[in-house]
């Protein structure tokens, strides 16, 4: 109880002098006001642009090893005469082949993905077409909403049927409801059966996906959404040749498959089911047109990243709040010298040493910790604004929150002892000669 | 550790303050500068003593041993039976917070305190309660007549009211003690007289007091 009392009564005189110095105390509080909401605020930067990677790459799969087409460096042996007909890619053997001599293999999913016009009524919008196969939404994230996915029978048949996905069905179908319409994707049409999700829901999500999406012909950046049609039927009806237009003239490519994507069945025979499956294409590929991503990789190393990445911003945050420490001290060391006669009046009406001390102490305190909560706010309010302004993702972890203030009351107390040390320690009869 | 309502039990008889061979000595660069000599002193419960004597004579250094502001070098000090010439830090300030009252030349109130938050500092520190040293404050002020005045900064008074807070102040934890260093030195005429009156008037109601001065018409 009497310790309670003491505490409130020193809590009371210490915001008195403060109050006698309101500007000096303001403009000391600041220092760590900025240092709080900077700590705050660069934490939760970084820690946004974690999650944000860390979803993006979770998009793709953490049990996946998606193996892309990518168009091959042109060989200088042939003399300078160009092809007229290039033929590389992914071929159905290697799906084949991946089936047949890799253990561990769960499911493998192969797609075309061809850019196109898709017409309804008398709208046309740009779309990507992945041909794929009825266990495509296994490994990934897309699901379906309403109706149905692909099916065996469909790839069995060649059926002329496809799933749209959200934004294909908004931006094409308006208010209509597009299952069971036709839409027209380049020259034949389809029968919607089913909607799906987009592939990710966040922009950073689709800024990925686009960025990496393999054969970007027609920029598939401009597409709206994506059309899911059994790999047969794409098969059958786009054929695998498409032209190029350049400057120069035609170019003809016949790619069997953009992409296939093989999940395992756990997440500790990733890497070593990516060493099989290079081995393999390396065998039999004698171009280098193929590109292996294992989203499980990306994700170590983003995470490797943004810890580097975090520790440099906390340390320039760190940095300024250290300056708003010394700042402190040095008012404070001011204080003191200026309070002199005070400390020595108080120590001869019976004050110990420690009580000085804990005068001294419990001002510095007073000013940090307040500092620490106007930071936390001013800390909270900084994200939002960058996320506001910024578009960029912003996280304010509850642990940031805690740390910044533990950190101001470490302040506090470092900063604070000495020139608290400094007054106790003053002699009696000296103070109270000090003019 | 002494407290405010420890109840001094002493023979009325033996005096309350005893030096025995006291000595100060400071070390100024090689040599020692011998201030006090082997002082011999004895002062009994209600006395009204005065030390005098010229400046450099170590009236000061004599007035900060008998206020345990300092240590002396050597020989014996008892205080109220106690000797306190080898204690501590913490336990010297205890002593001073309990059982001595210090008045000064220049009257040392906190600035940024009112008048009853200023007679409350030693109460503070000897653990009165909030309500008990606001309650002691405001009587100790209306003693001194300063019962309008308790809201009062110390630069809204003038010398004398200083002083005579600053006596309410060195009376609030009741002490064996008060140690008056030249309290009217800063002080007109009839400020001073209004200060020796109240000294005097707490003479009279057994107080014990040290007053030191170089006024032979305070002395007599």
């Amino acid at each position: 109880m009497l310790v309670f009392f003491r505490l409130k009564r020193t809590v009371k005189l210490g915001l008195k002098s403060l109050w006698m110095h309101r500007l000096r105390s303001t403009l000391t509080a600041l220092g760590i006001i900025f240092g709080v909401s900077s700590v705050i605020s660069m934490l939760a930067i970084g820690e946004g642009a974690s999650r944000d990677a860390q979803e993006k790459i979770a998009q793709l799969g953490s049990r996946n090893i998606i193996i892309k087409t990518v168009d091959p460096p042109e060989e200088k042996s042939s003399a300078g005469q160009q092809q007229t007909l290039k033929e590389y890619g992914l071929t159905y053997t290697d799906a084949e082949r991946f089936r047949n001599a890799i253990p561990d293999v769960r499911v493998i999913v192969p797609n075309r993905r061809i850019s196109e016009q898709a017409l309804y009524r008398y709208k046309r919008v740009s779309v990507e077409v992945i041909g794929t196969v009825p266990w495509y939404p296994e490994i990934s994230p897309v699901r379906l909403q309403r109706g149905r996915f692909l099916s065996s029978t469909d790839m069995h048949y060649k059926q002329g049927v496809c799933v749209v996905d959200n934004r294909v069905a908004k931006e094409l179908f308006g208010f209509d409801d597009p299952l069971n319409q036709y839409v027209k994707v380049g020259k034949d049409y389809y029968h919607v059966v089913g909607v799906a999700t987009e592939q990710g829901n966040t922009p950073a999500v689709k800024k990925l996906n686009t960025e990496e999406a393999s054969a970007p012909k027609n920029g598939a950046g401009a597409n709206t959404g994506a059309i899911y049609i059994p790999l047969t039927t794409v098969k059958n009806r786009f054929g695998e040749m498409s032209l190029q237009i350049t400057g120069s003239g035609g170019k003809l490519e016949k790619i069997e498959l953009q992409e296939i994507i093989v999940q395992v069945r756990n997440i500790d025979q990733v890497l070593g089911t990516r060493r099989s499956i290079q081995t393999l294409l390396a065998r039999f590929h004698k171009k280098n047109d193929y590109d292996i991503t294992v989203p499980l990789e990306l994700m170590k190393q983003a995470r490797d990243f943004q810890r580097i990445f975090t520790i440099v911003l906390g340390s320039i945050a760190a940095i300024s709040l250290l300056v708003g420490g010394i700042g402190i001290m040095n008012i404070m060391l001011a204080t003191v010298s200026e309070r002199t006669r005070e400390i020595g009046i108080r120590r001869a009406c019976g004050a110990k040493k420690r009580d000085i001390i804990f005068q001294f102490l419990s001002e510095t305190l007073l000013l940090t910790l307040s500092g620490g909560i106007l930071g936390i706010a001013l800390g909270s309010a900084i994200p939002l604004l960058v996320t506001h302004f910024g578009q960029m993702r912003t996280v304010v972890t509850a642990g940031s929150l805690i740390l910044a203030f533990g950190i101001s009351a470490a302040v506090g107390i470092t900063f604070g002892l000495y020139p608290a040390y400094r007054a106790a320690n003053m002699d009696p009869i000296e103070s109270l000669r000090h003019e | 550790m002494l407290k405010y309502h420890d109840t001094l039990e002493f023979d009325a008889n033996k005096p309350i303050l005893v030096m025995d061979k006291l000595c100060k000595n400071y070390q100024l660069g090689s040599t020692q500068l011998r201030v006090l000599r082997e002082i011999d002193l004895s002062i009994h419960s209600g006395e009204y003593v005065a030390i005098m004597g010229p400046s450099g004579s170590g009236k000061s250094t004599l007035l900060n041993m008998i206020g345990c502001l300092d240590r002396p070098s050597s020989g014996d000090y008892l205080l109220g039976g106690q000797s306190v010439a080898q204690l501590d830090d913490d336990e010297l300030s205890n002593i001073r917070g309990a059982r001595i009252g210090f008045v000064f030349q220049s009257f040392n109130l906190i600035a940024q305190l009112n008048v009853t938050e200023n007679i409350e500092i030693p109460m503070y520190y000897q653990g009165y309660s909030e309500q008990e040293s606001a309650e002691r404050a405001r009587e100790l002020a209306g003693l001194v007549g300063l019962a309008d005045r308790v809201d009062h900064r110390p630069a809204e008074l003038s010398g004398g009211q200083q002083q005579r807070v600053a006596i309410a102040r060195a009376l609030g934890n009741n002490p064996l003690i008060i140690l008056a260093d030249e309290p009217t030195g800063n002080l007109d005429s009839t400020s001073g007289e209004d200060i020796l009156t109240i000294l005097d008037r707490l003479h009279s109601e057994g107080k014990t007091l040290i007053i030191v001065t170089h006024d032979e018409g305070i002395a007599t």
